[in-house]
């Protein structure tokens, strides 16, 4: 990648990090000091309040500027330290190393481009140690130095640095980060961090001055699709500006832009800045980093929180994502738990609906589990209040993060990872334009007159092999027997005809339910009791329907039946054999196994086809209809 | 995008955030070379209007040159001006150290103005290279009833996702210079042709590096009398900024004192 000379010239950010007392302070006040940027004064200082103290010389001291800091030789919270090397500027971010601050360790490292991570020698590697590499891992730090601290605690033996940076290597390797560098020093002493230690003659790698020298700026993401953010509306003037920092991308006068979630579609019709220098003209585009104002051609209405892209590259459109999280709150988090999601520049509540895996605190083994300790990693489900517009973090870093908050305080971070969830942006767009419903003479309620019983949905909901087509067709032949008109919509009937264009990725599910939603709408106004057999995975699917059901006035609506069976059972169950194959990675995407099923909040019903016969399932269903769809 | 194009974008992007978040909000305007960007950065953020008013928090011991500068830039950029008066030094902390005494009048005007106006959100100018307990400032600093500055426990602050919830009775500080640099400051006064008070161009020999009260601010020897030669200078000086401010020296711990009272 070429980095132009403006983005050469910009100072780089490196975090120090690891185990507290380790040395990260000393370290960068030894740096400081040997590359000749401390200030006159500044030694004779830090002397002097030593001295006063009664301690002998501490390096820490340069940053370790708070009385607290001072009286009881820890870190509390980062400094931001500049200095210039013979290459470029740097900003040196000295973060704690106390579990107590780890936030404060997530805030300096987020800035970062690159880091440094003390680890002491003779203590070896810690909880901090490995916690603090995760984290820099999550937050996108690729670039990353290791420091061996202290050797001279261990005469500079070169199998005991050996046994360690192994065990640490070891450690970073299973996480997915390569290190740039592993050195030996020892920092009171200056060794190995600007000069070269002639005591560690054996050590054939980069000082750390070196290795920082050898990183790169993070690119900015100008060849990324278009995010923008919007932060505000301005009407100062006559003008009316859309405020924002374009995140990623580029954006021109003329471009056809669309806002998300609100969906909205327009151009731009200029790019607003202001200059006090007499005829400046305004640019006509922008791009990655820069905090801009456009004006639009339409005067839609859009407010803070709507994303501006491309209409060839929209972000995605969820209220359910999965996220890899960092939990910072002081109480664990469990599901169920009602936070605020920030992402971007949109809020909104979010209830945690699922934990996965975590990763634990103390020693950073894997477990599965239903609370999230502080500071631990963990895989989660959120789902958010209404429709949030985010990408994967992969793909865009700026619209993939967010912060869970709490009121004031903010308790965790977290990077986006979509798969197993459809986007909803086609489900929630209408593209017709120009709609005109036609009214028919026949009422809902006379054909309800004529037939006895009202129209409606029964949804049948449940994973494969719970038992949902069996009951269904079984049970229009029992209504069938009453004298109810009743029909069966099924998952593969619908999808050899009405949906066959469809496949089984996320997207498709959602569009297949979608149109099972509103045929059977169809089916309900037209008077019938309409039997639905989809495993319908999706909780914003089912809403959908319902709504879609609920629509039509004098009906009797939409009822929601759990068709109940655990995962092992329809697994021992497998009466089409998709389990196996799916096992066998003959199938991707599979509910339950490598796609989620979300269980309703609230059904109308419960069948559970473990405790109950399917003749006894049809009989609770039959009655449950008797009784719910009488005119 | 330089430097210059990328701390300015990261400032404008913090004003509006608290614009957004926060009201009402007024800004400090120490009429310092600091302060002056700030008000030239708020401009740009809101496209050349300043929808706030900027307070100069006034001990009336200024250089005259202060007061002149003062007045005519906020006639000619239609400044809505607070001029907040700080009480006696007699009211004072009598255990801070005389130079410290002085300058935590500031901070009872301060936090007077803030009273009686009834601000949620003060924006100010500080910049982290400035004094080694600013280095560990964060941009949004929540501050509760009595403005004290809660060292112990910053809220955390990444991905651009401030604390910009106003604590009960209190107000936000909003520090959107927080991460440019002395040089960077000269280097965009330079550029954008702000203007400034001439006490920072030598005049025999010596000159102010950092502006505050005439009762404990001194110039330094210096022979940079344009602002070319002041980032001159920067490029190779080992003197630090607040080497002419005499508060900071009297003792370890009170610049901290200040800060933790609520000083800027
Ligand atoms: N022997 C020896 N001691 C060191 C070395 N580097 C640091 N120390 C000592 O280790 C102790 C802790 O150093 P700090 O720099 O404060 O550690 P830290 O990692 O910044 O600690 P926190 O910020 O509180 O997490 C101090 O007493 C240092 O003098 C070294 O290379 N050799
Ligand atoms: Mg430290």
């Amino acid at each position: 990648m070429r980095i132009s000379e403006a983005e050469a010239a910009r100072p780089l950010r490196i975090v120090v990090v690891g185990h507290v007392d380790h040395g990260k302070s000393t370290l960068v006040g030894r740096l400081l000091h040997d590359v000749g940027a401390l200030p006159d004064g500044k030694m004779r200082q830090v002397e002097a309040n030593c001295k006063s103290r009664g301690m002998p010389f501490e390096w820490a001291f340069v940053t370790d500027a708070l009385q607290i800091e001072r009286d009881q030789g820890i870190t509390v919270d980062v400094s931001h330290i500049p200095f210039k090397s013979s290459k470029r500027p740097y900003v040196l971010i000295d973060a704690p190393g106390h579990r107590e601050f780890v936030k404060n360790m997530v805030t300096g490292a987020a800035a970062a481009d690159a880091a440094v991570l003390v680890i002491d020698v003779a203590e070896g590697v810690r909880e901090q140690s490995r916690r603090h590499g995760l984290l820099l891992h999550l937050l996108g730090i690729e670039q990353v130095a290791i420091v061996l601290n202290k050797m001279d605690l261990i005469a500079n033996d070169p199998a005991r640095f050996e046994a360690v940076r192994a065990e640490y290597e070891q450690y970073l390797a299973s996480i997915g980060v390569r290190p740039a560098a592993m050195i030996p020093v020892a920092a009171r002493e200056g060794a190995n961090i600007v000069t070269r230690a002639a005591a560690m003659s054996w050590y054939q790698g980069p000082t750390l001055l070196a290795a920082l020298d050898a990183f790169a700026p993070k690119a900015r993401a100008v060849e990324r699709a278009l995010r923008l953010p919007v932060q505000d509306i301005y009407k100062f003037d006559q003008r009316r500006i859309v405020a924002g920092k374009v995140e990623s991308g580029r954006i021109k006068v003329g471009d056809t832009i669309v806002f998300s979630p609100s969906n909205k579609t327009t151009r731009v019709r200029s790019i607003e800045q202001w200059s006090a220098v007499p005829g400046f003209v305004p640019p006509q585009s922008a791009e990655a980093g820069q905090s801009v104002g456009i004006t639009t051609e339409d005067e839609i209405v859009v407010e803070r929180g709507d994303v501006i892209s491309h209409a060839g590259d929209m972000p995605f459109e969820t209220d359910v994502f999965r996220a890899r999280l960092f939990w910072l709150g002081r109480e664990p988090l469990e599901a169920g738990r009602r936070m605020t999601l920030r992402i971007g520049t949109q809020a909104m509540p979010v209830v945690v609906q699922e934990i996965g895996r975590i990763v634990g605190s103390g020693d950073l083994s894997e477990r599965a589990g239903t609370r999230i300790e502080s500071f631990d990693v963990a895989e989660i489900v959120l789902r958010a209040s209404r429709i949030v517009a985010l990408d994967g973090y992969s793909a865009n870093a700026a619209t993939g993060r967010f912060v869970l908050s709490d009121g004031a305080d903010v308790l965790g971070g977290g990077v986006v990872e979509l798969g197993g969830y459809p986007d909803q942006r086609a489900a929630t767009t209408r593209k017709g334009e120009n709609l005109v419903r036609v009214e028919h003479r026949v009422s809902v309620t006379q054909r309800a007159q004529r037939n006895g019983h009202k129209g409606g949905v029964v949804w049948l909901t449940g994973l494969s092999g719970a038992g949902k087509s069996t009951i269904a067709v079984a049970l229009e032949q029992v209504l069938f027997s009453r004298g109810i008109q009743a029909y069966v919509l099924d998952g593969d009937n619908i999808r050899t005809g009405l949906n066959a264009n469809l496949g089984f990725g996320p997207d498709d599910r959602a569009e297949n339910i979608r149109r099972v939603g509103e045929a059977a709408a169809l089916f309900a106004e037209a008077g019938f009791v309409v039997v639905t057999a989809f495993i319908s995975p999706y909780r914003s699917d089912r809403a959908r329907a319902r709504a879609a059901a609920m629509r039509i006035d004098g009906a009797a609506g939409f009822h929601e039946v759990f068709v109940k069976a655990g995962l092992e059972t329809c697994e021992r169950r497998d009466p089409k054999g998709l389990y196996r194959k799916a096992r066998a990675g003959q199938i991707a995407e599979f509910t339950g196994i490598s796609a989620p099923y979300e269980a309703p909040d609230l059904p109308e019903l419960v069948v559970d086809t473990e405790t109950l016969s399917a003749d006894q399932s049809v009989e609770l269903l039959a009655d449950y209809i008797g009784r719910n769809f009488k005119f | 995008m330089d430097e210059l194009d990328r701390l300015e974008s990261e400032s404008i992007g913090i004003f509006r955030e608290a614009f957004a978040a926060i009201h009402p909000i007024g800004m400090l305007w120490s009429i310092g070379k600091d302060s002056n960007v700030m008000v030239w950065l708020a401009r740009k953020a809101f496209f050349g209007h300043l929808p706030f008013p900027v307070i100069h928090v006034d001990t009336g011991l200024e250089f005259p040159e202060v007061y002149e500068f003062r007045d005519r830039v906020a006639r000619e950029w239609s400044l809505n001006l607070i001029a907040a008066p700080c009480p006696p030094i007699e009211a004072m902390d009598q255990s801070l150290p005389p130079n410290a005494r002085s300058a935590s009048r500031k901070t009872a005007g301060l936090k007077q103005v803030v009273a009686d106006h009834g601000f949620r959100g003060i924006v100010a100018g500080i910049r982290r290279d400035e004094q080694s307990t600013r280095a560990k400032e964060r941009v949004f600093s929540p501050r509760g009833a009595e403005s004290k500055w809660d060292f112990r426990s910053q809220p955390p602050e990444f991905w651009g996702h401030f604390a910009t919830t106003v604590p009960e009775g209190g107000h936000v500080r909003i520090h959107p210079l927080l991460s440019w640099s002395e040089i960077d400051i000269w280097r965009y006064i330079q550029r954008e042709q702000i203007p400034v008070v001439p006490l920072y161009f030598s005049r025999n020999g010596m000159r102010f590096r950092s502006l505050g009260e005439s009762d404990i601010t001194v110039p330094v020897p210096s022979n940079a009398a344009t602002i070319a030669e002041i980032i001159a200078e920067l490029e190779t000086t080992r003197v630090p900024e607040r080497a002419g401010r005499t508060m900071d020296h009297e003792a370890e711990d009170s610049f901290e004192r200040l800060r933790v009272d609520g000083y800027m």
